[in-house]
């Protein structure tokens, strides 16, 4: 306990707090309040997020093979694959013709998404990545269904993924550009 | 009031009654932007309001703009007469209050001879005011916290009538504008140069007086009555739109009232040591509302920084302290000023 | 149409009879006070229907529910990763933690052990949420007696925590990092010491919430002798965590309990508190805020290198059998009793929270007290209705 009674104490806690927030550099510069709070000023300043924060996923549509894996394992059934079947032609002449899938429809429901991630983790041909972007809220609900241009166009601020910690045995995988 | 021209009594009480407006609004709104905007902010390190004008500063008016134009409710089962007339006499006691406070040698509204007796007799009508609201309301909750605000206000009414009985026996006079120029004219010890301002021979009761205010105003830690994690706003909870913005500013407008009542009676009031400015120089009329408005500032920081920190008391707690120890200690503080003062 | 149960039925009864009873003895009304579902004190959609004489309680109800979302029926027809993701969500303050009795509950079904490495990080992972659970619980605290400025220092300080399990898992609130086997990903360069600076952050705090709040004459007043529970009383109602702890019950499922993570390992102790009143709860939990910092600190020292994840087929189907796992989580104890039919989805998931059986204390322990002592008791208990209605 000693000598100074809790209430008082409780007092300089206070004091010291607001002092540290005004005078962040001590005393002897001019206040500051604006650096030495700790809250950022949105929409003036950003706060900067990790690499893997789940804010958008983007899609790249070239690995897309339509498999629909990430549909069937999404818990809230918001990803809408359409895809059709189509003759390639064959790879060298004088061979088979090979069956492609093309997507027509790629659409994530972003009202329905719980942001869990199964999607991108499932995806067997790395086509699904995460972005940390997460300014895209809309006035309607219905404009939150990206369909495939929205989501390819997601792809461009997929970080890069981050190398790991000593001692890992993960290999860092890479983004397609 | 001493001016070139003269002014019939019509003319002066309307000067009067703007003059009222003006010394009841201007420091609520500073109070309100100053202390509740930015000092609980930058303790809780954040900034506060920043968007509405610069640093924040119109703020309150975005506020009032906002109670203004939200729809007036009643509660169906409300006592509709009481309930809109609760907010009226709240503020009605706080205006009251600011009429005997001078803010300088000439600029003051009435020189009544029992000034003080006054104020503290008005602070008492609020009470009246926040029962209404509480039993009105048609809310259990609201019910509580009004009987709980009635059980505190009236319990600390006493401290603050005793703290200031010490003071009045030192100044001998019950008229404030006497008290301020007793301080103002007045020697510590022979010392004149700094007048002398009660706090330094009635800190105690400067204490009492503090404590009581805080209770008056149900600040934190005396604010039972609105108890917000329990009784989500007590007697307010609900008034919305104009009616609780009179609840709003009347709070504040009453910490500055009891801020100014305690710079008059403690501080010196208006007065600023005699070596600066002569006292009955007619600068001081000009200069004395703004030195006013820094005591209270002075005082209201000292109510505000113990509301921003402290939990408060459970009921029964409160009463505690206010029956068993402030009054006890605020009757030893008269007799220990009546005694020092015959004896010097 | 609203149908009214046999048990509300009878609570009605009851309540008329107290009424009447009340009446014959005193002459005066009781008074029904509804407190919640939608108050400021109650952590969520909790309702305590009190009876009151003037500010005295003479019988208080909680009735819970108001937010079901049927987790159990839910986990009968989900996968288990699925699953995963919607347990996050069962206490949402300390995500994490609700997924690892799950994930270990599957683990002993399936008979993998995940490795060392991943074990070591779920430990850390698993402290963390519990940091940042009770640091909310001490500025929440400080809120519910009446100080307004605890909570801010509380989610300031907090954030450095969630940054860090963000910038692991990609989720502040909702990590979903937890798999069959082992984890997600591994670490990202940088987090160890990252998150040791934010340890240190962390002890800061405690100590400043340690000076504002615990050294309060009137915190004090407000908490010691309110709210007492006798060490019987807690465990014959089932309490756990750092309310059973503050009565003075040496229980704790992270020492006495192996289950797969890495506490056997580390230096640490138990914090018990005889008084059992709603100052031990509330210093107990602090004391334990600051362990956790000095066990993730060694955690972070040492954990092993290697893979983290085991060798686990692509699609999950566990094996038929039944297994029950308990763990120590920031708010108690929780258990899932995971029955598989060998199925893609278990058959049927019972999940035990710590806060179901702590709120049902409160009838009892509310007869008695002050209408400002229920939010007393009822904070430092410290409930999270997701947790009780699961």
């Amino acid at each position: 306990m000693g000598i100074v009674p809790g209430l008082i104490k409780g007092l300089g806690v206070t004091l010291k707090e607001a002092k540290r927030t005004v005078f962040p550099d001590g005393m002897m510069k001019p206040p500051s309040p604006a650096k030495g709070a700790a809250t950022v000023q949105y929409p003036h300043e950003k706060e900067e997020l990790a690499p893997r924060s789940r804010g958008v996923i983007a899609l790249k549509e070239e690995n897309c093979t339509s498999c629909m894996l990430c549909a069937r394992e999404c818990p809230d059934w918001c990803i809408y694959i359409e895809a059709h079947k189509y003759l390639a032609p064959p790879r060298k002449a004088g061979g088979k013709p090979r069956q492609r899938n093309e997507l027509d429809r790629f659409d994530i429901d972003f009202s329905l998404c719980m942001y869990c991630g199964i999607c991108v983790e499932v995806c067997p041909f790395d086509a699904l990545f995460w972005s940390p972007e997460y300014e895209y809220s809309e006035p309607r609900i219905a404009d939150l269904l990206h369909d495939k241009d929205r989501l390819a166009d997601w792809m461009t601020t997929v970080p890069d993924f981050e190398s790991y910690e000593a001692g890992s045995e993960q290999k860092v995988r890479k983004v397609p550009r | 009031m001493t001016l070139a021209i003269q002014l019939s009594y019509w003319q002066q009480t309307v000067f009067r009654s703007l003059g009222i407006a003006a010394a009841v609004l201007l420091p609520a709104g500073t109070i309100v932007y100053v202390y509740l905007f930015k000092m609980m902010s930058f303790m809780q390190s954040r900034l506060g309001p920043m968007e509405a004008g610069p640093f924040g500063s119109m703020q309150l008016l975005a506020e009032v703009g906002k109670w203004l134009q939200k729809e007036d409710l009643i509660p169906a089962k409300a006592d509709k007469r009481v309930f809109m007339l609760a907010p009226v006499v709240v503020m009605l006691s706080t205006f009251l209050i600011y009429t005997v406070v001078p803010f300088g040698p000439d600029a003051w509204f009435t020189n009544l001879d029992t000034g003080i007796f006054l104020a503290l007799a008005l602070s008492s009508v609020s009470v009246i005011g926040t029962l209404m609201a509480g039993w009105a309301s048609a809310n259990k909750y609201s019910l509580l916290g009004g009987l709980r605000a009635a059980g505190q206000l009236i319990a600390y009414e006493l401290p603050l009538v005793l703290a200031v009985v010490g003071v009045v026996i030192q100044a001998g006079t019950l008229n404030l504008i006497g008290i301020v120029t007793a301080q103002g004219d007045g020697e510590i010890f022979g010392f004149g140069a700094l007048g002398n301002p009660y706090i330094i021979t009635q800190f105690i009761g400067f204490l009492i007086f503090l404590i009581a205010t805080q209770a008056e105003l149900t600040q934190a830690p005396f604010d039972m009555p609105i108890a917000e994690s329990e009784l989500i706003s007590g007697y307010m909870t609900e008034y919305s739109g104009f009616r609780f913005l009179l609840f709003f500013i009347g709070e504040f407008a009453t910490a500055g009232a009891f801020a100014a009542l305690a710079s008059v009676l403690f501080l010196g009031g208006w007065t600023i040591p005699p070596f600066i400015i002569d006292p009955q120089s007619n600068v001081m009329n000009v200069l004395g509302p703004l030195v006013m408005l820094a005591k209270m500032m002075l005082v209201l920081f000292l109510i505000f920084w113990f509301r921003f920190t402290y939990p408060r008391f459970r009921e029964d707690q409160l009463q505690q302290l206010a029956w068993k120890y402030l009054i006890p200690l605020s009757l030893v503080n008269i007799a220990a000023t009546a005694i020092l003062k015959v004896a010097f | 149409m609203v149908a009214i149960t046999e048990r509300q039925q009878l609570a009605y009864i009851a309540g008329q009879a107290a009424d009447a009873r009340l009446n014959l003895e005193l002459e005066t009304e009781g008074m029904t006070l509804n407190i919640g579902p939608q108050h400021p004190a109650t952590h969520g959609t909790l309702r305590i229907v009190a009876k009151l004489d003037g500010e005295k309680v003479i019988a208080a109800e909680p009735i819970m529910g108001y937010m079901h979302r049927g987790y159990e029926k839910l986990a009968e027809v989900r996968t288990y990763p699925q699953i995963t993701t919607l347990i996050n969500r069962i206490d949402w303050l300390g995500s994490f933690a609700n997924e690892v009795p799950f994930i270990l509950a599957a683990e002993r079904l399936m008979e993998i052990e995940a490795p060392p490495r991943a074990q070591w990080i779920r430990t850390i992972l698993f402290e963390l949420s519990r940091i940042a659970n009770i640091t909310l619980f001490l500025g929440d605290m400080g809120a519910q007696l009446g100080a307004v400025t605890p909570v801010f220092y509380a989610f300031r300080d907090r954030e450095f925590v969630l940054n860090q399990i963000e910038s692991a898992t990609g989720g502040r609130f909702h990590p979903n990092f937890d798999r069959i086997g082992g984890l997600k990903d591994d670490l990202p360069k940088g987090w160890i010491a990252e998150t040791k600076l934010a340890m240190a952050r962390i002890r800061d705090f405690c100590d400043q919430i340690d000076e504002l709040m615990f050294g309060n004459e009137i915190i004090g007043v407000r908490t010691r002798g309110v709210g007492v529970i006798p060490a019987e009383v807690g465990l014959s109602f089932g309490l756990s965590g750092a309310n059973i702890r503050a009565s003075g019950v040496d229980w704790d499922h992270r020492r006495d309990t192996p289950v797969g993570l890495a506490y056997d390992k580390l230096d640490w102790k138990v914090w018990t508190h005889p008084d059992g009143d709603s100052f031990a709860r509330m210093w107990v939990r602090l004391q334990e805020v600051r362990e956790s910092t000095k066990m993730v600190e060694q955690l972070l020292d040492g954990i092993p290198a290697g893979p983290i994840m085991a060798k686990v087929p692509r699609i999950i189907k566990v094996p038929e059998g039944e297994a029950f796992i308990v763990t120590e989580n920031p708010l108690g104890e929780m258990g899932y009793y995971v029955v598989s039919q060998g199925d893609l989805m278990p058959f049927r998931v019972k999940i035990r929270t710590a806060s179901f059986n702590n709120i049902s204390i409160t009838p009892w322990l509310l007869r008695g007290v002050f209408v400002p002592d229920i939010i007393t008791i009822l904070g430092s208990l410290y409930f999270i209705l997701g947790d009780i209605d699961v």
